[in-house]
């Protein structure tokens, strides 16, 4: 018989009953929860009379709606301005209070976006399964769990059963053989993979990230590839526990200690895929061929290497492609055949669940670091994951970096990943992003997205306009 | 949650690929907390030449005319077609809640993404997977004529078109038992309640340190 892949092991210790038409109960072991995609599911709670399962498996904490001014945020919940924001942020705090959920406020130094802080905490573990109403709860998965994005309706159910009704996905293997080369990130590595695998690639798949490349890569920047499973359709994405992974866990708030600890790490060590394990479908893809990486269209599959050109619609044959293609660049306002280097870009946004770790933060630091934000750039902000990393960025001294070169250092939300606060893009607007959708709209109405890794957003930020940060650094 | 058995309506065309749940419902109205109400809402960048908010009365908003929802010929719509991979992107129930509150009852695509995909069956929402030169077939039907319809059975699982002709199509049992009959599965999850319970206590002996 075959050997497991590292999901098949997942989805087997958590498999509470299988039907015969092919749907399981899966059980949960945490939930993480926001402000934007749970009112309506504790509302259902509410109405059918039922309670929480388990609540001490739920961790909540408001992230999409969040103001980053510190202006707004020296005032907590009742500094925020968007009143339609302040009660949602508000409904959340009320429904965590009414259940006894714990719950980081607004004004607790630990609250910050869902996917950095979870992993910060220690609340997401390796071997756990873990949800959350929000597509890219696939981040988790780099600590060697199984996690992924749910809708509201699954939300409530989880509250209620503590279970989620699935069908066990497929298999497939992303393996990236070999060495990145320098000022290539995580970021670049798996804009690249979304490149060659499509939008669409994952669906169906539970998609597990190996090889070297992937194994030499530090936990956060793990988080960073598997954050963007699901921009290649997949739900869930994940890399096998190792040294790293546990040395990463260890002395984590809510970590496990003493007696405890040894047999949480005997257990994680299990969390990677047999030797033998059938992968229903495997990529593999070459470290040394990846460059930096910077997406032109409206959907993360529209990337390119820096030093690529955006390609011609005329050259692809299949017509509902080439249309998506024509469509792509006249929202962004840019022409086939024009070299990706000379996409203007007004504004830099360095953030979001996919790249606002330290570590990110110190990668766009030491590009920045005694240079100034170019005259054409309008804003370019730094927005920290969470409160701790926030602080850690300070204490190391990379807000001042980021301030004397002009940027605005912001408190911890999601921000302009997806504008649902007052950081957004205007029409016609470019930005260098660091966050994970280039979505028509996505920013701002009418902005227009370029995600690339935090260097190469830096390195923009400075020049004025997309560079190789390979020879930024020659320079 | 509402049945879905069988269902008639004019089929609108929405040809494109990668439809994204930005698009289907921008983010100023996801910070609503109720489930209602998104319809005006739906395809708002598309729809309306302005930005939408919140509340806004949408009556007077200037329309995108280009857009096909804004078409005479599909005014009264409730099949739509799309494209690869509709609905990719962030796991908002939104989505479903404002094509539902529109009045779409049924989705027709080469590819639906997994979220999504999921989400439409705890919404009274059928989406329906067909073969891509199915897919081109219909879209060359409704262009050549306005007001063209579709039939969905879904106890029989056939799409049937004005000229009689039927299409089959693939459904999970499980979600067309749930979509047939309206049900709403935390209720049936909880009847297996004793399993769940019996597996967490295992489960605890296992991985002590998850209930510590």
């Amino acid at each position: 018989m075959a050997g497991k892949t590292l999901y098949d092991k997942l989805w087997d210790q958590h498999l509470v009953s299988q039907r015969d038409d092919g749907t399981a109960l899966i059980y949960i072991d945490r939930q993480l929860i926001h402000e934007v995609t749970s009112p309506q599911a504790f509302e259902g709670l509410r109405i059918a009379g039922r309670k929480p399962w388990r609540v001490a498996s739920n961790i909540a904490m408001p992230d999409h709606n969040v103001p980053t001014t510190s202006k707004e945020r020296s005032a907590g919940l009742a500094g925020i301005a968007d009143q339609v924001s302040r009660v949602q942020i508000k409904t959340l705090d009320d429904n965590c209070d009414e259940l006894g959920i714990t719950e980081f406020k607004i004004d607790d130094r630990r609250q910050g976006i869902v996917h950095v802080v979870g992993p910060e905490q220690g609340a997401t573990l390796p071997g756990m399964t873990i949800v959350c109403g929000d597509s890219h709860t696939s981040t988790h998965g780099a600590l060697g769990a199984l996690a992924h994005g749910i809708g509201t309706s699954e939300v409530e159910h989880v509250m209620a059963t503590q279970c989620l009704l699935a069908r066990k996905m497929k298999n497939m293997l992303v393996r990236v053989d070999g060495e990145l080369r320098r000022g290539v990130t995580a970021k670049d590595m798996i804009l690249a993979i979304i490149g060659e695998i499509g939008t669409a690639g994952g669906t169906g798949y539970a998609l597990e990230f190996g090889g070297d490349a992937i194994k030499a890569l530090s936990v956060e920047g793990r988080m960073t590839v598997c954050n963007m499973a699901i921009e290649a359709g997949a739900r869930a994405g994940m890399i096998a526990v190792d040294q790293k992974t546990i040395d990463y866990c260890q002395g984590r708030p809510m970590s496990p200690t003493g007696e405890l600890w040894d047999q949480a790490v005997e257990a994680w060590r299990e969390c990677v895929s047999d030797d033998d394990a059938v992968f229903d479908k495997v990529v593999v893809i070459k470290a040394e061929d990846i460059a930096p990486q910077v997406t032109w269209g409206s959907s993360p599959e529209l990337v390119g290497a820096i030093t690529d050109r955006i390609p011609e619609p005329a050259n692809e044959s299949d017509p509902t492609r080439r249309n998506s293609l024509e469509r792509a660049l006249e929202y962004m306002g840019l022409e086939g055949g024009q070299p990706i280097k000379n996409i203007p870009v007004n504004k830099v946004f360095i953030g979001s669940c996919t790249n606002s770790r330290i570590e990110d933060l110190r990668a766009a630091a030491e590009v920045v670091e005694g240079h100034t934000v170019a005259s054409n750039i309008t804003l370019a902000m730094v927005v920290p994951g969470s409160g701790l990393v926030q602080e850690q960025a300070e204490s190391e001294g990379l807000d001042k970096i980021f301030v004397a070169a002009g940027f605005e250092w912001r408190e911890p939300g999601c921000s302009m990943c997806l504008a649902m606060n007052a950081d957004r893009l205007e029409p016609g607007e470019h930005c260098a992003s660091t966050s994970n959708r280039n979505f028509e709209g996505r920013q701002g109405f009418g902005g227009r997205s370029h995600l690339v890794s935090p260097a190469m957003a830096a390195a923009a930020a400075i020049a004025g306009r997309f560079v190789d940060i390979r020879e930024m650094g020659e320079a | 949650m509402k049945a879905f058995t069988t269902h008639t309506g004019i089929v609108v065309p929405l040809d494109r690929a990668n439809v994204d749940t930005d698009m289907i419902i921008p983010k100023q109205f996801l910070k609503s907390i109720k489930r209602t109400g998104f319809g005006p809402y739906l395809f708002d960048e598309l729809r309306y030449l302005d930005k939408g908010e919140p509340d806004m009365d949408c009556a007077n908003r200037p329309l995108n005319d280009d857009f096909v929802l804004n078409q005479a010929d599909y005014s009264e719509g409730s099949v739509l077609l799309s494209r690869q991979n509709f609905g990719c992107g962030s796991s908002r129930e939104h989505a479903p809640w404002a094509l539902e509150d529109y009045g779409f009852r049924c989705l027709l695509a080469p590819s639906f993404a997994d979220i999504f995909f999921n989400n439409c069956f705890k919404n009274g929402i059928l989406p329906i997977e067909l073969p891509e030169e199915q897919v081109d077939q219909l879209f060359a039907a409704v262009n050549a004529q306005a007001g063209f319809a579709l039939s969905i059975d879904l106890e029989q699982q056939v799409v049937s078109l004005p000229d009689g002709s039927t299409i089959s199509f693939e459904v999970d049992s499980f979600r067309k038992h749930c979509l047939l009959n309206g049900l709403d599965d935390i209720a049936l999850t909880l009847e297996d309640a004793p399993s769940i319970t019996a597996f967490e206590e295992q489960h605890r002996i296992r991985m002590p340190w998850l209930f510590s």
